[in-house]
């Protein structure tokens, strides 16, 4: 048998992490990853361009004035959100994957705090985000038809890149409520259905009285207002605001009771 | 065998829990731990103290309570009853420190990073780390480290979860059936990088259900049956009691103490007129009983190493387990 020397290691001297084991280097190794998953780059940075270079350069409409910008300036305004929604919706999900193939059980042998994997999911997905927004922005000032003034494109990119995240919690509780691979295929479903009710696609006007007032309470449809409003500039609505809030007390709420459930359990 | 085989070899084991007063203090200390799953109870009294510098092998079937013992050191599961302390601390304070990792059977990788992101990703986590590349060099995955995990076979894969293991460079290293699944091979060289390590006095707990791998590697083995510690003594001790013979004779009035004391016997049951003695030195029992007694009939049967396991495992249910070494 191999017995240690007598003197007892200076086992309680050894340290812990700060900030329970959070660190930027895994966030750059997590983004890398996603940056990986062909499926999340189709879907959050490839299709939103192809979407915006589709509606967004119609000669028939795209250099109508909206507010202080054109038309085409309001469809990659869109485009972004959505680009940015999908990749923020699935940089939380992905706790989903990870739960399923026992990952999560694996850093649970680790310093990591539930708090900062949450944490760490966040700003992976805000990073996915920003990415989702560049694109869209920098294909729109490639083809040079959106119009608005430079201050409102710095704006309106922050808005949609900040507004973002409330989709991040989104992911999570989806994430934690559905184990499964195909979680992005559901999600990207209901995204899609999110998108039509928030007017990202299509005008609410275009719709129904009847859609149009369920619309209302779908959870893109204070964001997207919100993020157009330093473009379209008129009244702005304290409903907007009061969906936004809702919803993203909804989504915290929603991730937090289901990160409860499994860190709880054995 | 009956339970009193079982005890006796308990006592040649380490559950003295003076062990504990000691200056080093007990890498893992369980006491009277219960583990209750809805009706069923996976854990029915656990007490186990591991010293500092031991190669310990967990033995025992599926379903014995191998794996939730190794979740409650972990920190991984919280005990329904009973006490855990790791170092003198809670699970998840030793956790946090490094001071114990381990390769987990329901351990799960990402597919998608490379063996050397895998790792750098575990490094990143903790206060103190070791270099990447000496753990993969000890691993034995450095050839490797820039394969996708997806694309690594089962070996490999489990070869990183050992790399992981050691990143904090922990006192204490547990293993849970680490070569599962794994072929003879790949097996012993899994085993050659785990022995190497543990030359350098690392604590290493390793739960197993093959009897070989427990005598090959372990300085101590724990004998785990249906939520209790059965058995606890040196792998040679573990070994004879599984490598024992039974010794059967007609013998009204048998004096079970008498026979108890004769050299090698590890239990004694008497059924009516007839007396089933395990020994490891059947040649006493027959001298004793031939010159000593009354004894007729007398019939010597060798035991397997699979008879051995279930009946030091099995007990009274017998039927219900599935002890049987792969």
């Amino acid at each position: 048998m191999t017995v240690r020397a007598a003197t007892p290691p200076p086992l309680l001297e050894r340290p812990t992490p700060p900030m329970g084991g959070f660190s930027v280097g895994v966030v750059a190794i997590e983004v890398r990853r996603m940056l990986r998953n062909r499926r999340t780059i189709v879907f959050s940075l490839v299709t939103p361009v192809i979407f915006f270079l589709l509606f967004g350069l119609d000669a028939a409409y795209a250099s109508e004035r909206v507010g202080h910008g054109n038309v085409s300036a309001f469809i990659m305004i869109s485009m972004a959100l959505y680009g940015a929604v999908l990749a923020t919706t699935s940089g939380g999900a992905m706790v989903s994957v990870e739960r399923l193939s026992g990952w999560s059980r694996q850093l649970r042998v680790t310093p990591l705090s539930p708090l900062a994997y949450i944490v760490i999911k966040m700003l992976t997905s805000l990073v996915l985000g920003a990415a989702a927004v560049v694109v869209v922005y920098g294909a729109g000032i490639l083809v040079g038809k959106p119009s608005m003034p430079v201050g409102i494109w710095v704006g309106t990119a922050l808005c949609v890149w900040i507004g973002s995240l409330l989709f991040a919690a989104f992911g999570l509780f989806v994430g934690y409520l559905l184990p499964s691979e195909n979680v992005m295929q559901v999600i990207g479903f209901v995204l899609m259905l999110f998108s039509f009710g928030g007017g990202l696609f299509i005008p609410l006007s275009e719709l129904s009285p009847a859609l149009r007032t369920v619309a209302k309470f779908t959870p893109l449809y204070g964001l997207n207002q919100l993020v157009h409003f330093p473009l379209t500039g008129g009244d702005f609505a304290w409903s907007w605001g009061a969906n936004v809030v809702v919803w993203l007390a909804v989504f915290v709420a929603g991730a937090t009771w289901r990160f409860r459930r499994d860190t709880s359990r054995v | 065998m009956t339970s009193t085989g079982a005890s006796t070899a308990e006592t040649g084991g380490l559950s003295d829990p003076a062990v504990g007063a000691s200056a080093v203090p007990l890498a893992v200390r369980l006491r009277q731990v219960h583990k209750r799953f809805g009706a069923v109870e996976a854990l029915r009294g656990v007490d186990l103290a591991v010293r500092s510098g031991e190669v310990v092998a967990f033995l025992g079937p599926n379903g014995a309570g191998k794996t939730t013992t190794i979740d409650v050191v972990l920190g991984l599961s919280t005990p329904s009853a009973g006490t855990v302390e790791v170092y003198g601390m809670s699970p998840r304070q030793a956790v946090v420190r490094g001071l114990v990792s381990a390769v987990m059977q329901t351990g799960g990788l990402l597919r998608d990073l490379t063996v050397a992101e895998t790792v750098a990703y575990t490094a990143k986590l903790f206060a103190t780390s070791r270099p990447i590349g000496e753990v993969l060099e000890r691993a034995g995955i450095a050839s490797i480290a820039n394969r996708r995990v997806g694309k690594c076979s089962g070996g490999e894969q489990q070869r990183l979860r050992f790399a992981m293991a050691l990143v904090p460079d922990p006192e204490l290293l547990i293993l849970d059936e680490p070569t599962q699944g794994m072929d003879v091979e790949g097996r012993r060289d899994f085993w050659r990088a785990i022995r190497e390590d543990a030359a350098s006095g690392r604590t290493v707990v390793f739960a197993t259900h093959y009897l070989e791998e427990a005598d090959a590697y372990a300085d101590r083995v724990v004998l785990v049956a249906r939520g209790r510690v059965v058995a606890d003594g040196t792998a040679a001790e573990v070994k004879s009691l599984a490598s024992g013979r039974t010794v059967r004779a007609t013998l009204a009035g048998a004096d079970p103490d008498a026979l108890a004391r004769v050299h090698g016997v590890t239990s004694v049951e008497v059924r009516g007129a007839t007396v089933l003695v395990q020994t490891a030195d059947s040649d006493s029992v027959a001298r004793y009983l031939l010159n000593e007694t009354a004894a007729r009939d007398l019939e010597i049967t060798a035991r397997g190493l699979e008879e051995a396991f279930l009946a030091l495992t099995g007990d009274d249910h017998r039927d219900s387990t599935t002890g049987v070494p792969r």
